[in-house]
């Protein structure tokens, strides 16, 4: 986890924020999965948040819904999803590699084996979308002996105990929920004031990160002068995955450029 | 954040396995629960929607030709005759309550065989809540009736496509709604599973089930029941009907679950019978699933048991070894449906069919003298067509 740190340094220098882009591992399938994935990194993202296919994603909307349901339809297991993750390692060897998935393919694993296999594939941080703080101490556990991040959501209800535990055992980043409901670019990030995002601050969390509805430059711009280390896009992304999954050249191409547009926002 | 005010935990099943973004909306409906239970005024409101709107108590019927065993004297808990047709009424009236309670005016709920929708609709449009339904397309499909019945008392249903169009996928939309919409409306769950604190208040909204009949068959038979039956969806009949026998070691709980076309040939509803535990629907408790943890298809010939998981606190009765649960198949359960008609003149739901069949497989066994509890936990209507079209298929008619 210690990539995290080490990109925000970096950016610090640099006087900037992160851009970071979400897609399902797998989608639409394993060969031009691994293909997305380098022209995320190839158009300048600062770090990947990666998903692995699940049968019952609760968290998500109709289009972080149907990369799921093609990933899986690929055949895309989570032992690809760890191949895949081993494969962009290897390619990318500095930028911070995020998991965000169902808590189910934890258990189905067993915590411990989970974490050690992806700690083995070169993962900084685990996120899981149906563990909420209190339910989390088992994950932590099983993340920090592994040197993974645990990553805890600040959903806009969030309150002053929640927000110290959560500064206390989060790592990596703290996930910062632009708004209530599921994933998806048709409902926009609502923008948290400067004055929440300094009201989290506070508490001194590890750098929070925008995300929920994040589909273009100027938001990512809002939230890093609002306070914010960076913004997290998932759907956006993943709706040109869904439209142009047939046209692979077209496909990449527009992938790094959307990255690289969102990135010199940052 | 304040503290959990109830233990959500049944042994180490149960828990609140959900986003971030809905414990506050589950710990203030504990905290409206905690309180509504030590509230008089609540009580006695719950107490008179049950007897003068939905018709509690109902009655205990023993059954003059049902049993296949003179030995054997079968009880059916009559929760058929309850208004809405099956016990979803009793809870849906508490949480309707509830809802009021926490200031929100508007409900969410899912359903399976539709039921729970029904009994949904009719609290919201006697309480003045408005609804919207989700409930799978499939499922749309083979229960018709309901559906229409829930359109004219007001509700909006709405058809879930993804996945298998069943009660699974009506839940994963369901709590996708509430996770956008929690401030002004209430998720009204419909069975005992799912995050804490839904089992417990489930459960607890059910249990009359089991009080009633304890006394009435105390009355009737001057003892309780050998075994008390009941089928297993995600579990609140059942749980309903077993909780106030659980501190009774003599008598026996068998829980039901749906066998389909038989519990080897993955075409099947029954989490418990197949030893697989895991995170589903925010509880961590027996579900179906394949070895890398992705929920498995469930199938029943009865929409309301087509349901890959079930509710915690049933594992757990399973695990200490207190409840025993077993499978019933689609065609011994239509095998019981149709008996129960003829036998009794009471038309049984597919539901409790498989309580029913159960029963009767009992008492066909039994060599010594023996009184069965059967929880009836609805009655047949709403699914004549789909019997009638099984049946069709099957044998050239009726
Ligand atoms: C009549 C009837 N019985 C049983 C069930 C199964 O649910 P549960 O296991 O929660 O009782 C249903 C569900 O729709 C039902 O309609």
């Amino acid at each position: 986890m210690q990539r995290y740190q080490q990109m925000f340094q970096r950016l610090n220098n640099e006087g900037r924020g992160a851009f970071v882009p979400f897609v399902t591992l797998g989608d639409p399938n394993p060969e031009l999965s691994f293909e997305i994935l380098k022209a995320l990194v190839d158009g300048g993202a600062d770090a990947l948040e990666l998903g692995i296919p699940f049968s019952d994603p609760i968290a998500d909307g109709p289009t972080i819904q149907n990369a799921n349901i093609r990933a899986l339809a690929a055949g895309v297991t989570p032992a690809v999803s760890f191949e895949l993750i081993e494969k962009i390692r290897a390619y990318a060897p500095a930028v911070p590699i995020g998991l965000l998935l169902y808590s189910n393919l934890v258990m189905a694993k067993g915590i411990t084996k989970f974490y050690e296999q992806a700690a083995a594939a070169g993962v900084d941080s685990v996120l899981i979308a149906d563990v909420p703080l209190h339910e989390s101490k088992l994950f932590r556990q099983a993340a920090m002996a592994q040197n993974i991040a645990p990553i805890y959501i600040v959903p806009p209800n969030v309150d002053d105990d929640d927000l110290r535990a959560i500064a206390s055992y989060g790592r990596g980043y703290t996930y910062l929920l632009s708004r209530a409901g599921v994933t998806g670019a048709e409902t926009k990030a609502a923008m948290p004031t400067s004055e929440l995002i300094a009201r989290i601050r506070a508490y001194n969390p590890a750098p929070p990160l925008l995300g929920f509805g994040i589909s273009a430059p100027e938001q990512v711009k809002d939230a890093i002068k609002n306070g914010a280390a960076g913004a997290i896009s998932g759907s956006a992304i993943v709706k040109l995955i869904e439209q142009h999954q047939h046209e692979p050249e077209l496909l990449l191409t527009k992938l790094r450029n959307f990255v690289s547009t969102m990135k010199a926002a940052t | 954040m304040s503290e959990l005010k109830l233990n959500p935990y049944f042994g180490e099943y149960g828990g609140m396995f959900v986003p971030q973004l809905l414990v506050p909306a589950l710990k203030q409906l504990e905290a409206a629960f905690v309180e509504a239970q030590q509230d008089p005024a609540f009580l006695a409101e719950f107490q008179q929607l049950l007897t003068e709107y939905a018709g509690r108590p109902t009655p205990l019927t023993l059954t003059r030709n049902l049993s296949p065993n003179p030995l054997v004297k079968i009880y059916l808990k009559r929760e058929d005759l309850l208004h809405g047709g099956a016990h979803k009424t009793n809870q849906v009236l508490g949480q309707a309550l509830l809802t009021k309670r926490m200031g929100k005016k508007e409900v969410i709920a899912e359903t399976g065989a539709g039921q729970h929708g029904v009994a949904t609709a009719l609290a919201c449009a006697l309480l003045g809540l408005k609804c919207r339904i989700y409930m799978g397309a499939k499922d749309i499909e083979r229960q018709q009736p309901n559906v229409f019945r829930m359109k004219l008392m007001g509700a909006t249903v709405i058809p879930v496509t993804a996945g298998s169009g069943t009660l699974k996928d009506a839940v994963n939309e369901a709590m996708r709604d509430w996770s956008a919409t929690y401030e002004t409306t209430h998720y009204m769950l419909g069975t005992a599973a799912g995050p804490h604190p839904f089992p417990t208040i489930v459960r607890d909204f059910q249990r009359m089930i089991g009080e009633e009949a304890k006394q009435q068959i105390l009355k009737a038979e001057g003892k309780l029941p050998d075994a008390v039956i009941a089928c297993v969806g995600g579990g609140s009949n059942a749980i309903g009907i077993f909780a106030d026998f659980i501190a009774e070691a003599g008598v026996k709980l068998i829980g039901v679950e749906p066998g389909g076309l038989g519990i080897n040939t993955h075409q099947h509803g029954a989490a418990l019978s197949t030893g697989s535990y895991g995170i589903l629907h925010g509880a961590y408790t027996a579900i179906m699933q394949t070895s890398d943890g992705q929920i498995e298809e469930s199938y029943s010939i009865s929409a309301g048991l087509d349901y890959p998981a079930v509710g915690p606190q049933h594992t757990y009765l399973q695990q200490s070894g207190r409840a025993q649960y077993v499978a019933i198949n689609d065609d011994e359960a239509l095998a019981a449906f149709q008996h129960l008609a003829k036998a009794e003149g009471i038309i049984p739901a597919l539901e409790s069919s498989h309580a029913v069949a159960q029963a009767l497989k009992i008492a066909a066994e039994a060599t010594e003298p023996m009184v069965l509890l059967v929880n009836l936990s609805g009655r047949g209507d709403k699914d004549l067509a789909h019997v009638h079209s099984v049946l069709a298929a099957q044998q050239g008619g009726v």
